[in-house]
């Protein structure tokens, strides 16, 4: 048998029937299982935080301005994360090093920022058992923080020891910054959700029923 | 599976032009074969992973029911020696050789544990899966070859910090295979080494589950339509998106378990919890219910996981031996692709005693009771596939003609379950235990025995023996219901599940106590009815007689390729030229007509091109 039989098809052009190669369809699966994971999170909080007469106004404990400044942080390296794919489609080597450093360093400073939030809270004396509001941030924000460090380390492989596939089969390097940018975008999206939620939702006393 | 002679690696193959024929020698010099870890351990061939994965579910599946055997001694004689055997398991599980109850419940929550996610699952997803699929829908192989890998290697290593909580101080989970709290977060490590244990194996179904869905959808062959996949494909298909979807909600729930044992969080602990006498230091304010919708909503789709594909695997088999195209081919994919979709909202019908509220339990059981429609029309296409065809009792079709009352009866006796007035009356009793039993015991174990008998002669190029296959299959259909059938008594008597003396102690279940024996000695030969298969097992790779590449005469694309199949799977890109079980095709030589076979069809499979038998 030859390696013409073993060839998996549609590793890079797309399928014409489905207009998809099998990593982009990879890709939107696994994100589908994630928009599960956390939304298995979020409903939990609903239900423990509807369920919990005296839930409290856990999210003044939190501090806004820190976490808006990571707002902005990982926005910006989302927009840097496109810039990557960009100069990857362009096979410009350059650019993409330029633009996947800024994308890691970014996601960096996210975790530098989260990490003296974390400790903040323990020097206060609010770890995770504190109190279910408290467990809920940490184990959201955590399983969050998670993911960015796994984003980095892919946008990391493809920035610099990973790159010299842009000279050897430039469209499929391509299509996997491409994919590694949807991850990207989807750990920014998941923190849009976790910042209000955790963040900015505060409706006071609660009525007890 | 030794004939592999060369191996193309993915990564380097993967930019060849795709799907054409070649005309180089099979024996190529330049790719020697790959040694024994690439080969066996570390491959990134599908048959090498799915023959990995059904090996070791079969290793799991008899180490889960030898946990049960232990179970059933203490059933039948509690509190009696265990000869022999009980001694060897120490003082800190059987004192004296007499089974401990903190050992029982490890046993059950581990068999459990083990039988669903460690045992079925990976044979009937893993391991039918991952060989049958590509071949059948004339892939070289699955989309993503090495994430396949990681997905068999996260599994194994789940299975072995599961095999190795026993040794943990405390012994394993002892919390049932459905681990509630506030009871597990409090119980020994044992129980943080079930939730590591199934993060891993979560990891594994997951990846997997990527990797079928972009498989099925990506790598048909030319020419086959989804309304040309054969059934099995389908099932699998759907089970796939069960386990993409439904896993996730139990990963949520094992972390925020995970955080309330190590972390001291109060995810599920309520305020107040008095534990030993004493009142918990935790901050509470968290719900056991909690736990309960989110492991459901994935242990319901989960009991899907295992029927699907032993249903796929009947059709297959039904199909091939009344030599008769299925009977409703589109009513059974309609019917898989709704129980798929239905699955996703009926998880709280196992929690109708939790007090959740009457309009919740209408809810839910007004959903089972739809999703029981179109698992009776699948049943009943199955059964009505019979009519008129010119039956081959092979083994295989022992096995599926077997499954068809077995099913039957498991999912009609889970009709008053799934209401919530009599549920108040069977839940947790025998009863329950029976019913999902008869689903997954001689329903899907014995779907999957078809299967292995029926594509055994496509993985080795050898046919398993008929005479050990009978010897396995009677005994087996009498022994498994002398196990099940008088548990519907027990349970209707009113005996409780999971206590570990059997309910000596229990007045008002005297009368049915004495079929606690029947069960242990009838499960007990089950046990020894399955040495024929093991023996045969092992001996048809060398000695079974040979077969051909179509074994059966069948006409799915699976049967194209060489059996085994070498690296690659085909030789030549199959086209389907029709649909998968065009048997006794009047006009047609033969009783059956290939889906891969060029025909007199005068249009061509594949838009914009001659048609081969016309070329």
């Amino acid at each position: 048998m030859s390696t013409a039989a073993a060839a998996i098809p549609y590793t890079v052009d797309a399928r014409p029937d489905t207009g998809l190669n099998n990593v982009k369809l990879g890709i939107w699966l696994f994100l589908a299982s994630e928009v599960m994971l956390f939304g298995s999170l979020f409903a939990g909080y609903i239900l423990l935080r509807t369920g919990n007469p005296a839930w409290g106004a856990g999210s003044e404990l939190l501090s806004i301005p820190l976490a808006t400044l990571n707002t902005i942080v990982l926005i910006t390296s989302s927009v840097t994360m496109v810039m990557s794919w960009v100069a990857a489609m362009e096979r410009n080597l350059k650019k993409l090093r330029l633009f996947m450093g800024a994308t890691v360093g970014l996601g960096a400073v996210f975790m530098v920022v989260k990490g003296f939030e974390y400790a903040a809270k323990f020097e206060h004396h609010h770890p995770p058992s504190y109190s279910t509001f408290m467990a809920c941030y940490f184990t959201f924000t955590g399983l969050h923080a998670l993911h960015v460090l796994a984003g980095m380390g892919v946008n990391f492989y493809f920035g610099f020891p990973g790159a010299k596939m842009m000279q050897t089969d430039p469209q499929q390097f391509a299509n996997r910054v491409e994919v590694a940018g949807l991850f990207w975008h989807f750990v920014d999206l998941v923190w849009i959700f976790l910042f209000p939620v955790l963040y900015l939702l505060n409706f006071g006393p609660p009525v007890s029923h | 599976m030794t004939d592999v002679s060369s191996h193309a690696h993915p990564e380097t193959a993967a930019h060849g032009d795709s799907g054409h024929a070649h005309d180089e020698h099979p024996q190529h010099p330049d790719h020697p074969r790959p040694g024994f870890w690439r080969h066996y351990v570390f491959s990134t061939d599908h048959k090498m992973i799915g023959i990995q994965y059904a090996f070791t579910g079969l290793l799991f599946l008899l180490f889960g029911f030898s946990l049960m055997m232990l179970m059933r001694w203490n059933l039948a004689f509690p509190g009696k020696a265990i000869p022999l055997l009980g001694k060897l398991l120490g003082d800190t599980r059987m004192p004296g050789g007499s089974m401990l109850p903190e050992f029982y419940n490890q046993l059950g929550a581990m068999h459990g544990t083990i039988m669903v996610f460690l045992g079925v699952v990976p044979l009937a997803v893993g391991g039918f899966g991952n060989f049958v699929v590509p071949l059948q829908i004339g892939a070289p192989d699955m989309a993503f070859p090495r994430l396949n890998m990681f997905s068999y290697h996260a599994y194994f290593w789940g299975g072995v910090v599961m095999l190795g909580s026993f040794f943990a101080p405390g012994g394993a989970a002892q919390g049932g295979w459905t681990s509630y709290p506030p009871l597990s977060d409090i119980l020994p490590t044992g129980q943080t080494l079930w939730i590591l244990g199934m993060l891993f194996l979560i990891t594994s179904s997951l990846l997997g589950a990527v990797n079928f869905i972009t498989t099925i959808i990506q790598l048909r062959a030319p020419g086959l339509t989804f309304w040309r996949l054969p059934f099995f494909v389908w099932a699998q298909f759907v089970t796939s998106f069960l386990l993409l979807l439904a896993f996730p909600a139990l990963q949520a729930a094992g972390i925020m378990q995970l955080m309330d044992r190590v972390a001291k969080t109060s995810f599920f602990l309520p305020q107040g919890l008095v534990v030993s006498g004493q009142v918990l230091k935790v901050s509470g304010g968290g719900s056991p219910l909690l736990w309960q919708h989110l492991f459901w909503f994935l242990a319901h789709p989960e009991v899907y996981v295992l029927i699907l594909p032993a249903m796929g695997i009947v059709a297959e088999v039904i199909a091939n031996n009344t030599r008769k195209p299925l009977w409703g081919y589109r009513p059974l994919v309609l019917s898989v692709v709704s129980i798929g979709a239905l699955s996703f909202v009926v998880w709280a019908h196992h929690m109708f005693m939790t007090g959740m509220g009457t309009v919740m339990s209408t809810f839910f059981q007004t959903t089972t009771m739809i999703i029981s429609i179109p698992s009776v029309i699948i049943l009943t296409c199955l059964i009505l596939s019979l009519w008129g065809g010119s039956i081959r009792f092979t083994p295989p079709m022992l096995f599926a003609l077997a499954f068809l009352p077995m099913f039957g009866i498991g999912g009609l006796t889970g009709l008053p379950l799934g209401l919530a007035s009599p549920d108040i009356h069977f839940h947790d009793t025998y009863y329950v235990i029976a019913h999902f039993h008869y689903v997954v015991a001689p329903g899907t174990l014995f779907a999957l025995f078809a299967g292995i008998y029926y594509w055994y002669p496509k993985a080795t190029g050898r046919y398993m023996s008929t005479k050990l296959g009978h010897l396995h299959f009677w005994p087996s259909l009498l022994f498994i219901n002398g196990v099940f059938m008088p548990m519907f008594i027990q349970g209707m008597a009113g005996m409780q599940r999971r206590l570990y003396d059997g309910g000596a102690s229990y007045t008002h279940t005297a009368h049915v106590l004495w079929l606690h024996k029947v069960i242990s000695f009838s499960a007990w030969g089950l046990a020894l009815s399955q040495i024929p298969f093991i023996i045969n097992f092992f001996w048809s790779k060398r000695r079974g007689a040979p077969a051909p590449a179509n074994a059966w005469d069948a006409t799915t694309i699976e049967w194209a390729a060489p059996s085994p199949p070498p690296h690659g799977n085909f030789e030549v890109q199959p086209v389907a030229y029709r649909g998968p079980y065009e048997y006794s095709v009047p006009g047609h030589a033969g009783d059956f007509f290939p889906q891969s076979e060029p025909g007199p069809e005068t249009v061509s499979p594949i838009p914009g091109t001659p048609h081969p038998a016309h070329a």
